[in-house]
């Protein structure tokens, strides 16, 4: 999550809210709306899912503001609720599915990366493009779930490895193993298609 | 003490983490020195990784936060948030 939170001070708005002030909850998460938000669509892969599971989030974060432990961010408390959410609803959806989160399969398998010989640098810019955010987000959600929950946590919320597991409720080499997977299948996967937009041959335009 | 391609890719995550124990990560590092292959891999990985951490991957929806802060308002009216014991 971004660092542009100098000079907040969570825990006396935390305070202050569960004294009654209940309005200085509206800018308490507005800097982790969007992390909500990309935590749902990405577990749930439908917008209105997504965006009803954030809601129910931030409500819950709301109601149980008081077991809130101040030795724990509070960014990190509210994905891990997002995480339960999502879950939960997922769970309701499609019980059946929901039986490959609990239990991995093969998790002693190798992954093998895609095989380059050399790889040339995509700038960030290029997330402006349609066709590579495209090719992001199925890669993303082309994740097995065990697998995409560790790699939203850790890479796109970057919660620290131990934050990811009590998040997941896992052990600190379980949340190595899957993250490893992760990040081998997606450069398995994503490598070969980025390769092809190749930037040369296209105008940088100045976005904005 | 030498070690092959595949077993330098086990270590990616953990080279990128930074959590490896230094022999390994000594090893690791004077392989990556003289091949390519591996470099390459841990290059694209790093900026694979680079690519989908980015806020512009995923769009939000118009109006998200005004509805979202809409429910919050109709809704934090009726609750309470402090624990059941809390007085
Ligand atoms: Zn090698």
């Amino acid at each position: 999550m971004t660092d542009v939170l100098a000079g907040r001070d969570e825990a006396q708005m935390i305070a202050s809210i569960l004294a009654g002030n209940s309005q200085v909850f509206h800018e308490l998460i507005r800097p982790y709306e969007r992390s909500v938000y990309v935590m749902a669509l990405s577990l749930l892969q439908n917008e209105a899912d997504a965006e009803d599971t954030a809601q129910e989030a931030f409500l819950k974060a709301f109601r149980s503001l008081a077991s809130f432990r101040a030795e724990a961010k509070f960014s990190t408390w509210l994905i891990s609720i997002t995480l339960n959410e999502a879950r939960s609803r997922l769970r309701r959806k499609n019980t059946v599915k929901m039986e490959s989160l609990d239990e991995p399969q093969d998790e002693q398998g190798h992954i093998s990366p895609a095989l380059l010989r050399d790889w040339r640098e995509i700038p960030s810019e290029a997330v402006e493009r349609q066709e590579v955010r495209g090719l992001l987000q199925q890669a993303i959600a082309g994740l097995p779930p065990i697998y995409r929950e560790i790699f939203l946590l850790r890479d796109v919320e970057e919660l620290s490895i131990d934050e990811s597991a009590k998040a997941l409720g896992i052990t600190v080499a379980a949340v190595k193993v899957r993250l490893h997977r992760a990040r081998l299948m997606l450069q398995k996967k994503l490598a070969p298609q980025l390769k092809q937009i190749n930037p040369k041959k296209r105008r940088w335009l100045p976005w904005s | 003490m030498v070690i092959e391609c595949k077993h330098v890719w086990d270590h990616i995550s953990g080279y990128l983490d930074g959590t490896l124990d230094p022999e390994v990560l000594a090893v690791v590092q004077k392989h990556l020195e003289h091949c390519e292959l591996c470099s390459a891999i841990l290059d694209s990985t790093r900026n694979i990784l680079i690519l989908t951490a980015d806020e512009r991957v995923f769009e939000l929806p118009l109006g998200y936060s005004e509805r979202l802060h809409a429910r919050l308002e109709a809704e934090m009216q009726s609750i309470v948030p402090k624990k059941p014991d809390g007085g």
